[in-house]
């Protein structure tokens, strides 16, 4: 935390390598940006000027002046337009210079949107092939990653995406989302490494993003449908938040204790810690001590997460487990920040029957939403502007006490009579 | 764009799969995972039903890295951990190994390669971050180098574990807030009405779409020089920037008044509390790259603060919670104005309904 203004001071005094007279560099002097080169966290501008350096490509000379300036005039110059590859509608974000006359290497740098693996896994196979491809036919900078999830290829001409979408395609990469359509999924890593995976989210993610593959290169919609995939409610994709459908792992019956454990557990941390780290930290109270043993009151337990987090040896999910689907998250664009909210407490996911029932139920929201939705706007949106009960009505889903947090306050309502 | 000589036909795949990217003891043991630990800093330790152990050392990137850090990355990955690697949602690079051996050796090959290890258990983790002048059509600001000056500060809390519990940071360069909610965010803040270039708006802007984006209904068409073009009602306008992204020539950035405002709060987390929303906490920092030093400097009270008073497990969120938003400003030295007291759509729910008050 200190530092910051040591580091900026250090930085005002430009690197050895750059200056006026730019010691023969290929690339032009950028002193600004320089100035982001000090400091111990790795440096983008370092990683751009390197690979600037070494491919003489006159598209990262010419984004490294147009960024350049932008530091120095403090305003963007990028716009969008129309680049796609064929029988595709979304996947290529097109970025022309705005002052192209002022920095001609700059006038095109459109982005590749790549579906990575659920999970982001790679084997140095995958990802050298992806950069050799990229190097061949783009400027050789890539986003690891998106915030929707995406591989970001940065920096291609127009006449050679399709080439190197060709390319990529044949060693199994595709295009990601963009626009009215279905968007590239994120998964946390899931049963690949983590002990409350609760269901095997990156074949789901696998399984429901290849479904709706159509919806995702064409889009048609009233706006932007993001999934994501947590297996536990610690939630580390942020799907509450940052997606439209997120569904989260959880189970229905006792968490699992390992009782010798707990005693390994107290005998290592103390029980002040028990005490004041686990059991008071509960959100409802569940857990109690009976002549020193923990006990967690299943009824109570509302699967937060807080106890298992605290104490991984010795507590686990409970044995049936499933998913919930909450609805509706988006950020601020324009009715401000909407969390999602439950719509389907669980649902078993375990074999191709219950894939099959998931993604049946989320192509009914998706044609309601078609029908009822306004242009614009995200299902969150249409759901609160319709009301919940018309949603689950309009879809054909049940109504659940655990879709709210209390019946309603007020008595305006129409009952049947 | 096709050319004739076209010979390959597309596959629509969707995502690349995944099985070839996990490594053997992981695909042997995919989801039979017992417990973990974190032994160290940047380093865990996962343990299987079977007995079998996979290490994993995490480290933290630019994100906007190029096809030579990238590579770099694979030879650490060949060498150490059998040539698997992934990456975290906070895009911090993960290698994956069941050789304890290789976990020191690796740690000081990334370190070397000035990748910092660290990111585990409490600390404050790499920044979820959008795009900015390098590459957004709509952005006010940088976020790359936003991040880059943010994490410079940082650096040391993202390698130990040494705060109350994790902390999760943001940047986004215009309102919309792409880089979501998080414990402490810095997001742009526009604070003067958009310019409207009349000359070029109805050629390149669909005046209904435009209209319909305002969430207060400040937007109208007009006529101007016989051309149909739009006004914007400013007492009305809360530069939102809602109107730029369907139309161009109603510019809101701009160099003085877009200014960076700070959130704290955020938590998408089901632990302990239910997942909560950000709130105001800083804003009218100027735009001041490249260092943006005022913006790390409220970002450097508000952990300080954090890490002095928080209780093990509260999130930034939490603490405040407890100790209250009066104790909250006092502590960090940040001042409360009027503008933090809601007044869109459901302010109310931010009202103090109780005679709760702390003195």
């Amino acid at each position: 935390m200190e530092g910051a203004n040591d580091s900026a001071s250090k930085g005002a005094c430009h690197c050895g390598g750059c200056g006026a007279d730019n010691n023969g560099s290929f690339l032009n002097p950028t002193p600004m940006l320089d100035q982001l080169e000090s400091g111990p966290w790795p440096s983008f501008v370092s990683g751009f000027k390197e690979t600037a350096e070494r491919t003489k490509k006159p598209m990262l000379r010419g984004v490294l002046d147009q960024l350049e300036y932008s530091y120095n005039t403090r305003m963007g110059y990028w716009k969008g337009g129309l680049v796609t590859v064929d029988g595709y509608g979304a996947g290529i974000i097109t970025r022309y210079s705005m002052i192209k006359d002022k920095f001609p290497e700059a006038a095109e740098f459109h982005t590749m949107r790549i579906q990575p693996a659920p999970g982001l896994h790679y084997n140095t196979t995958m990802l050298r092939e992806l950069c050799d491809i990229w190097e061949k036919h783009g400027s050789g900078i890539i986003t690891l990653h998106g915030q929707t999830g995406d591989i970001m290829l940065q920096g291609i001409e127009q006449d050679k995406v399709q080439e190197c979408f060709d390319e990529l395609n044949q060693k199994g990469w595709d295009l990601g989302g963009a626009g009215a359509g279905m968007r590239t999924g994120v998964s946390c890593i899931g049963p690949g490494r983590c002990e409350n995976a609760c269901y095997d989210n990156l074949k789901l993610h696998l399984v429901a993003l290849k479904h709706f593959i159509g919806q995702v290169h064409r889009p048609e919609w009233n706006y932007k449908l993001k999934f994501k995939f947590s297996g536990c409610p610690n939630d580390c994709t942020n799907s509450i938040m940052r997606s439209d459908l997120a569904v989260i792992g959880t189970w229905k019956d006792a968490i699992q204790i390992d009782r010798e454990e707990v005693k390994n557990w107290i005998a290592a941390q103390g029980m002040d810690a028990l005490v004041n780290n686990v059991i008071t930290r509960c959100p409802t109270k569940a857990i109690t001590l009976n002549d020193g043993e923990m006990e967690i009151s299943s009824r109570d337990c509302v699967r937060c997460m807080h106890c298992l987090n605290a104490m991984p040896k010795a507590l686990s999910p409970g044995r049936e487990k499933g998913i919930a689907l909450l609805m509706g998250g988006k950020n601020t664009l324009k009715v401000g920040v909407n969390m999602g909210s439950l719509i389907i407490p669980f649902m078993k996911m375990e074999d191709e029957e219950d894939y099959e029932a998931f993604l049946e139920k989320i192509e009914d929201i998706i044609d309601w939403w078609d029908d009822a939705g306004l242009d614009h706007e995200r299902i969150g949106e249409t759901i609160e502007r319709v009301g919940l009960q018309q949603f689950l009505e309009g879809v054909g889903l049940e109504y659940d006490i655990n879709q709210i947090t209390r019946p309603r306050d007020n008595p305006y309502f129409k009952a049947k009579y | 764009m096709s050319s004739p000589e076209r010979t390959w036909k597309t596959i629509e795949s969707g995502p690349h799969t995944y099985e070839e990217a996990l490594h053997p003891v992981v695909r042997k043991n995919y989801g039979k995972w017992k417990y973990h630990e974190i032994p160290k800093a940047g380093v865990l330790k996962h343990v299987a039903e079977s007995g079998d152990v996979i290490w994993t050392v995490r480290a933290g990137t630019p994100r906007q890295d190029t096809v030579d850090m990238v590579r770099r990355l694979c030879d650490v990955a060949d060498r150490y951990s059998d040539g698997y690697l992934r990456f975290t949602v906070r895009n911090n690079v993960e290698f994956l190994t069941p050789n304890g051996a290789n976990v020191e050796p690796m740690i000081q090959e990334l370190e070397s390669l000035g990748f910092p290890v660290g990111g585990t258990g409490m600390c404050v983790s790499s920044v979820s971050h959008t795009q900015g002048w390098l590459h957004c059509d709509i952005p006010a600001t940088d976020a790359s180098g936003v991040v880059k000056s943010m994490m410079d500060t940082v650096y040391k809390e993202f390698k130990d574990m040494q705060m109350p519990n994790k902390v999760r940071l943001s940047t986004s360069c215009c309102a919309i807030n792409c880089g979501g909610q998080a414990d402490i965010a810095v997001v742009v803040k526009h604070t003067r009405p958009p310019r409207i270039n009349h000359e070029h708006l109805s050629t390149i802007c669909e005046l209904p779409k435009a209209v319909a984006r305002c969430p207060v209904a400040a937007i109208r068409p007009t006529v101007i020089d016989g051309k149909k073009t739009l006004m914007v009602d400013e007492k009305k306008c809360i530069c939102c920037g809602a109107c730029f992204g369907a139309c161009p020539a109603m510019e809101i950035n701009h160099p003085e008044h877009s200014k960076f405002a700070i959130w704290v709060g955020g938590k998408n987390s089901n632990a302990r509390s239910k997942p909560s929303t950000m709130s105001l906490v800083a804003h009218n920092l100027p735009n001041n790259p490249p260092r943006w030093p005022e913006v790390t400097d409220v970002i450097g009270r508000i952990l300080t603060a954090y890490k002095e008073g928080g209780r093990p497990w509260e999130r930034v969120g939490e603490w405040i919670n407890r100790i209250g938003w009066k104790r909250f400003f006092e502590e960090t030295g940040l001042k409360f104005d009027e503008n933090m007291i809601d007044s869109y759509r459901h302010a109310r729910t931010t009202f103090n309904q109780s005679a709760h008050i702390r003195f």
